[in-house]
């Protein structure tokens, strides 16, 4: 009986055609590295991928460089501080590291009362923030979903004009012969213009006003997610309406609380249009120094210096609430 | 549950001289044009197991709402122990209610949960805690006090829900759609422990539910609601028995209801002509109707009896059909057997014996459906 040879499986004839990679492909399977991509670097990680690489390219080399400024002397030179790192003889490499530009930043009291300023005018600039934006999302989240939408139109149109034009605005609205004044004036309810601009009152309402938004948006995202029913079961066990606030939605809202201070405080730190339109020049926010530094000083070593001690000093509140949102999704259900 | 209720103190309701402690008059609720609940008119007494059921939109939620305070009454007058509850609001009330989410703070231990009620009242430090340990031992959920709700299953849930509802001893609880999230078996346990707690604590409740089940076996009366309206107010008994309409029979179990005229009417004794059901129905209790009027006789299916051989009796409360469908159920069969006028009629019967199966009946055969003159009920509406 002749034998008749068994037919080859389609993908092996295809395999002889298509060369030496998809006979190997054909018998032994999808390499390795195909599978590890498969199994551990699918979709997700790529997507996760594209903005960390976004960010160590344009905030942690960056930040690399400014920390290296930092440690190095200022010198007359184009750029004007010396190198970290400089080959003394053919085999020893001099590392100048100077710590002389952070220990500056202690003794000279210009630093150190700008950042208390700072962190005091965030502070209570937070605070005010907190304290207008807290009814406004409570009562967004409490009406007709209808209203709810154009109140939130409402609270993101002042994003569609440039921040710079709407602090100028209120200098518009600030100053001795502003709006604000001539109408009082002009009602009779003064004799003379108040003196507005310069003062920590208009870099308060500068702040306050300019940041308002992202107090409410995140704590509206959280009031809004709110049960009632829970309001009425603590009413029902006896609890008036501000102990059933302080009781169960001032604690459910924490995060959202949290959220929005953070939002509003860390940038205010930092502040350095505000202050410098509205504010006075005799007592400087830390934004300010910075600029000064760079610019009219040119001393770029003490200025990365200042710029990494805010950093620093920032960073505790954000792993604050880092830890504090690890607490909450834990207890999440 | 019924037999067990059945003197004066057990029954408020028959003594015309008993003091009502919820007094609902003639109460309205309306949302804009919707009438949710609609001159409703109704007294429980203390002590009782007042169910109000009905389907989804009925309106009963909306009438425990206002027994809680929640809603306010757009016009008519509710009293809870004698005092118009008008200007109170649910924090003043003497009620507590068990919310159908439960609603527990999700931020708060199992303890402070049942606590928060009682912190509200100022007591002693000592006082709370040891309140809350007795009512977590009625609802064992003692070894849970630390717990959050979200590391708690339903039925826990369930069980806290009822501790912080009664944690504050009210005299009246309020509960809505109470076993609603629980399973069958679940359910059923819990019911018979609710009656116990109610028993133990001498508490009024008031039930809301949609689970006929759920109300026969809790309730010492049922209120049956339908569209805003309460159609009938009676022991599960009286309800399932004696329904009052159509609405009624049909909502309370199943039941077959054949539309007849009156052809004779007599105080003790009506009989029933029926087109659709090719027959007459004699019923051996009067009802008060002019003769001649459309009515509907309702027989339950496990009030009719199915024989291959026609039964020896008159011709009267008989009528011969096949049997179409049976589901087998267990503890009992369901079968559906078509009549010579073409309606279906439900029958059910409990499986006794263990039958072979040239004894049972089976598909396609012929039988007899007959009925003792005490089962229909004439209804008029």
């Amino acid at each position: 009986m002749p034998r008749v040879p068994l037919p080859s499986p389609p993908h092996r004839l295809l395999a002889g055609r298509l060369g030496p990679w998809w006979q190997l492909f054909f018998r032994y399977g999808p390499p390795r590295w195909t599978l590890y991509m498969r199994h551990n670097w699918a979709g997700g990680r790529l997507v996760i991928a594209v903005p960390y690489l976004w960010l160590l390219l344009f905030f942690l080399i960056p930040f690399i460089i400014v920390f290296k400024i930092s440690f190095s002397e200022v010198r007359l030179a184009m750029p004007p501080y010396a190198p970290l790192l400089q080959w003394a003889s053919e085999k020893v490499v001099d590392v100048h590291l100077n710590l002389g530009n952070y220990l500056f930043l202690l003794t000279d009291d210009l630093y150190i009362s700008a950042y208390l300023y700072s962190v005091k005018v965030a502070a209570i600039s937070t605070l005010f923030c907190l304290l207008i934006a807290y009814p406004m999302a409570y009562a967004m989240a409490r009406s007709s979903p209808a209203t709810r939408n154009l109140y939130l139109m409402l609270i993101i149109l002042p994003f569609w004009t440039s921040f710079l034009l709407r602090v100028y605005a209120w200098i518009g609205l600030l100053k001795n012969n502003g709006v604000i004044n001539n109408t009082l004036m002009a009602l009779g309810v003064i004799d003379e213009p108040i003196t507005m601009m310069q003062t920590d009152f208009a870099v308060f309402i500068g702040i306050v006003y300019s940041y308002l938004p992202f107090m409410i948006l995140p704590l509206y995202s959280n009031l809004e997610k709110h049960d009632f029913t829970l309001l009425e079961a603590a009413a029902d066990l006896g609890a008036g309406p501000i102990r059933s606030f302080l009781r169960i939605t001032l604690p459910l809202s924490m995060p959202g609380i949290v959220a929005g201070s953070l939002l509003v405080f860390i940038p205010a730190v930092g502040e350095y249009v505000i202050p410098s339109l509205l504010g006075s020049t005799d007592q400087l926010m830390i934004g300010r120094v910075l600029s000064d530094e760079f610019f009219a000083n040119r001393d770029w070593p003490v200025a990365s210096a200042v710029a990494i001690a805010m950093l620093v000093l920032l960073m505790i509140p954000i792993m604050v609430f880092q830890r504090f949102q690890a607490r909450e999704l834990a207890g999440a259900k | 549950m019924a037999e067990r209720r059945n003197d004066n103190k057990r029954e408020p309701w028959r003594d015309p001289g008993a003091q009502p402690y919820i007094q609902i008059e003639n109460v309205t609720k309306r949302f804009g044009d919707f009438v949710a609940v609609n001159n409703v008119s109704l007294k429980i007494y203390q002590h009782e197991i007042f169910c109000l059921l009905g389907g989804s939109g009925c309106g009963k939620t909306t009438l425990l709402r206002m027994l809680a305070g929640f809603e306010a009454p757009s016009s008519g007058r509710i009293l809870i122990d004698g005092k118009d509850m008008a200007d109170t609001p649910p924090y003043e009330r003497p009620t507590n209610m068990m919310f159908q989410s439960y609603a527990l703070f999700p931020h708060m231990s199992v303890a402070k949960n049942v606590s928060f009620g009682l912190e509200q009242e100022k007591l002693p430090k000592a006082e709370i805690a040891q309140r809350v340990d007795e009512i977590l031992d009625i609802v064992k959920m003692r070894e849970f006090a630390q717990r959050k709700p979200h590391q708690l299953s339903g039925g826990q849930r369930q069980r806290v829900a009822l501790a912080r509802a009664l944690a504050k001893r009210p005299k009246l609880l309020l509960l809505d759609e109470p076993l609603g999230a629980l399973d069958k078996k679940l359910r059923e346990q819990t019911q018979f422990e609710l009656i116990s707690i109610q028993e133990r604590l001498g508490v009024t409740f008031v039930v809301v539910t949609h689970d006929q089940e759920e109300a026969m076996t809790l309730a010492s009366r049922i209120g049956v609601m339908n569209r805003g309206e309460i159609v009938q107010v009676g022991t599960p008994s009286e309800i399932y028995e004696f329904p009052g309409t159509r609405f009624v029979a049909d909502f309370i179990g199943s039941v077959n209801t054949f539309e007849g005229r009156l052809i004779e009417d007599l105080p003790d004794r009506v009989r029933i002509e029926s087109h659709e059901l090719g027959g007459v129905v004699y019923v051996d209790h009067g009802i008060s109707s002019a003769p001649g009027a459309v009515v509907w006789a309702a027989i339950r299916p496990e009030k009719i009896n199915l024989s291959r051989t026609a039964p020896a009796q008159s011709a009267e409360n008989c009528v011969k059909g096949v049997v179409k469908e049976i589901a087998y159920m267990g503890d009992l069969s369901i079968y559906l057997v078509q009549i010579g006028s073409g309606k279906t009629v439900r029958v059910t019967l409990p499986n006794i014996e263990r039958l072979s199966d040239d004894e049972r009946i089976l598909w396609d055969e012929h039988v007899y459906l007959s009925w003792h003159s005490s089962s229909p009920v004439v209804l008029s509406q």
